[in-house]
């Protein structure tokens, strides 16, 4: 099954929510990557794996600390790719890349959809490059079946959305309200009805993100996605060393 | 560089207006690599400057508060004592006598008009050197704007007499201590900060560099420094044989080449920062010493990165000069051969500054410095030559570096006995 379909099926066929943990590959050690990817694996419906970059403008402080110091630790895309190439267990749900651009674009995008798609890697998300810009890529990623995960947010028009929507592969990333990662505000009053939109517009399955860490937030947009990503409230948990099943569980109780 | 058809052509297209294209493209370079919160606030400010800038009523505006707030037009000396010791003919166009100290206020007070144009109640700016930091908290002071400003941790150090300024002018200063604690870093929690308010903030970015329209809309509003300078040449002495201005993000550049890159005997010369040396890290010579195609700040251009795409730091002894790319117009620029980029480093760069203060009693910035240190160079050369040289601003905001890095010798001392 080709790479993208593989990750809209995982995400259709899930037990309620489905719950896409984020992490920065290699925060905070090297050695943490491979043992935080196997244990997240038992418990989420697909991993978003964060590549470090030395200007992460969409993230807020706590993934920009967990990137500063992966690429400290010497993280970089090869090393990603080459950890899971050499890793001595399966993983059976999807895998995301989320990256700036300029890492994949050193990279080589021809090159990075074969590594792609060698490494078992599903999707792609790229926070700094909106669909006009988005053909490049693209057109690398669709000839070896990676999805191209587009992004859409609460100042999307509806006309853009529709257009982002039918462009997107593996699912619709909406992004919950302005600005960057993990601040801790309250969801936008007008959520629901945002995220109804997307679900109308969208073929493919919407999982929302941006400042979710609460199972009543959970809770509330279960009824209105298909998923939800939580990355900087697991940085938190990963920081801490406190134990990640139990707070990925917790969110999906209710 | 041999330039082909291609190249040729593509700058023609330049000449003749149609560059930037809608996708906001310089050939290769440009573009709008932004998050989807801002691509609608792009989209909008796109057709805001497309649609105000050419109208007279905006005109009008602009126009009135660079006469009679900026102190427009700027004067064109005549260098004599340097044009003496280099053997040139030495003209300098005095964005150094703008309000506030630089070129920067023709950029600010016309995107503080254009953001109350398009109902904008916030201004959120960057800066390095603290000049555009200084230039946007006036403009919004005039404009009745509240203006907040972010800063590097490091440039707040060493520029320190216009984090002062900014205060006075009623501006937030915000410091940035994330990545590399300087003009970088500072861009990117400007744009961290337009991207949680979009639709009521606008964001005034300092150079010519970021997402179409910037570059466009910055050049447009720079391009009055070589209007006037190629106006005054032609009345007073003629065209010149070469054209020098410092390069960071290249804005006081691109304004004054932009007029002159029809005239295409006249050579135009950008001069980077050559920082401590050619290692990588050492120093801010983007488009002089690098050749990678790379996405920052929401376009495509040449910047300095390592081979897996990380961005990487850079050294100046000037903070208007650090930062690891340019504008794509400069890219551009330099990939159809029309202008030349070199650079020169800190030690030039602080003997050009010594030399312009004691044989013409002008104090450049220590950006503009480099502009004069390039010059100096090339004019051994060309004995002869007739050249003008940018000078994007002044050093007064520079004295607590220059004491660090030259001190005060024996016979500089103000008291010393004759």
């Amino acid at each position: 099954m080709l790479p993208y379909k593989k990750l809209q099926g995982a995400l259709n066929s899930s037990q309620g929510t489905a719950l896409i943990p984020f992490i920065t590959a290699g925060y905070p050690t090297c050695n943490s990557f491979l043992k935080n990817l196997e244990e997240i694996s038992q418990i989420a419906d697909a991993i978003e794996i964060g590549v470090p970059f030395t200007d992460p403008l969409a993230d807020g402080v706590t993934v920009q600390k967990a990137s500063f110091q992966a690429l400290k630790n010497g993280v970089s895309l090869s090393w990603i790719f080459d950890q899971l190439s050499n890793k001595k267990f399966e993983i059976k749900i999807p895998l995301l890349l989320m990256s700036y651009l300029n890492p994949l674009y050193a990279f080589g995008f021809d090159r990075l959809a074969k590594y792609a798609k060698n490494n078992n890697i599903n999707g792609i998300i790229v926070p700094d490059l909106p669909f006009e810009e988005c053909e490049p890529l693209k057109r690398s990623l669709d000839k070896e079946g990676i999805a191209l995960v587009q992004l859409v947010s609460p100042e999307t028009p509806v006309d853009r959305l529709e257009t982002i929507c039918k462009k997107s592969r593996g699912f619709v990333y909406a992004v919950t309200r302005t600005g960057i990662t993990g601040k801790e505000t309250s969801l936008p009053k007008n959520l629901t009805n945002y995220l109804d939109t997307v679900k109308e517009l969208s073929p493919i399955p919407v999982c929302a993100g941006f400042g979710v860490r609460k199972r009543e937030q959970v809770k509330l947009i279960s009824k209105h996605a298909d998923g939800v990503i939580v990355g900087s409230a697991l940085l938190k948990i990963i920081e801490g060393n406190k134990d990640i099943v139990k707070f990925l569980s917790s969110l999906k109780d209710f | 560089m041999k330039t082909t058809n291609d190249q040729k052509e593509l700058l023609d297209r330049l000449l003749r207006g149609d560059l930037p294209d809608k996708e906001g493209r310089f050939g290769p370079f440009g573009g709008r690599y932004v998050p989807e919160t801002l691509m609608p606030a792009i989209n909008k400010l796109t057709d805001g400057v497309l649609r105000l800038l050419p109208s007279e009523n905006f005109k009008k505006r602009l126009n009135y508060e660079l006469k009679s707030w900026v102190g427009r037009p700027t004067a064109m000396t005549n260098a004599k004592a340097l044009s003496e010791l280099w053997g040139s003919e030495v003209w300098l166009k005095r964005e150094d006598l703008a309000h506030t100290g630089a070129h920067k206020i023709n950029n600010a007070i016309g995107q503080a008009i254009l953001a109350q144009e398009l109902g904008a109640t916030r201004i959120v700016a960057e800066t390095g050197a603290g000049q555009h930091g200084v230039a946007s908290a006036a403009a919004c002071a005039r404009l009745g704007l509240p203006c907040t400003v972010y800063m590097g941790q490091i440039d707040i150090e060493r520029q320190a007499p216009n984090v002062e300024r900014m205060y006075r002018l009623g501006a937030k200063v915000v410091p940035v201590t994330s990545g590399d604690s300087t003009l970088r870093a500072a861009i990117d929690e400007a744009m961290r900060d337009w991207v949680s308010d979009p639709v009521n903030t606008h964001y005034i970015i300092g150079s010519a560099v970021g997402a179409h329209p910037y570059p466009y809309l910055v050049r447009e509003l720079q391009s009055i420094i070589g209007k006037e300078a190629k106006s005054q040449l032609e009345e007073i002495a003629g065209l010149p044989d070469a054209i020098f201005a410092c390069v960071g993000g290249g804005s006081n550049a691109i304004g004054l080449f932009h007029p002159f890159l029809g005239d295409k005997n006249i050579k135009l010369i950008g001069i980077e920062a050559g920082g401590k040396g050619k290692k990588l890290g050492d120093n801010a010579a983007t488009l002089s010493s690098g050749n990678k195609t790379g996405v920052l700040h929401g376009a495509q251009s040449i910047l300095l990165y390592d081979e897996n795409g990380q961005i990487q730091e850079t050294h100046s002894v000037s903070a208007g000069l650090d930062y690891p790319g340019v504008g794509p117009e400069h890219s551009f620029l330099k990939y159809v051969g029309r202008v030349e980029y070199k650079n020169a480093t800190d030690s030039e760069a602080l003997d050009a500054l010594k030399e312009c203060c004691s044989l013409e009693g002008i104090l450049p910035a220590l950006e503009t410095a480099h502009a004069l240190a390039g010059a100096k160079k090339w004019s051994s050369q060309n004995k002869g030559s007739r050249i003008l040289i940018g000078m994007s601003g002044r050093g007064d905001k520079d004295m607590p570096i220059l004491r660090k890095y030259i001190g005060i010798d024996k016979d500089d001392k103000p008291n010393a006995t004759v």
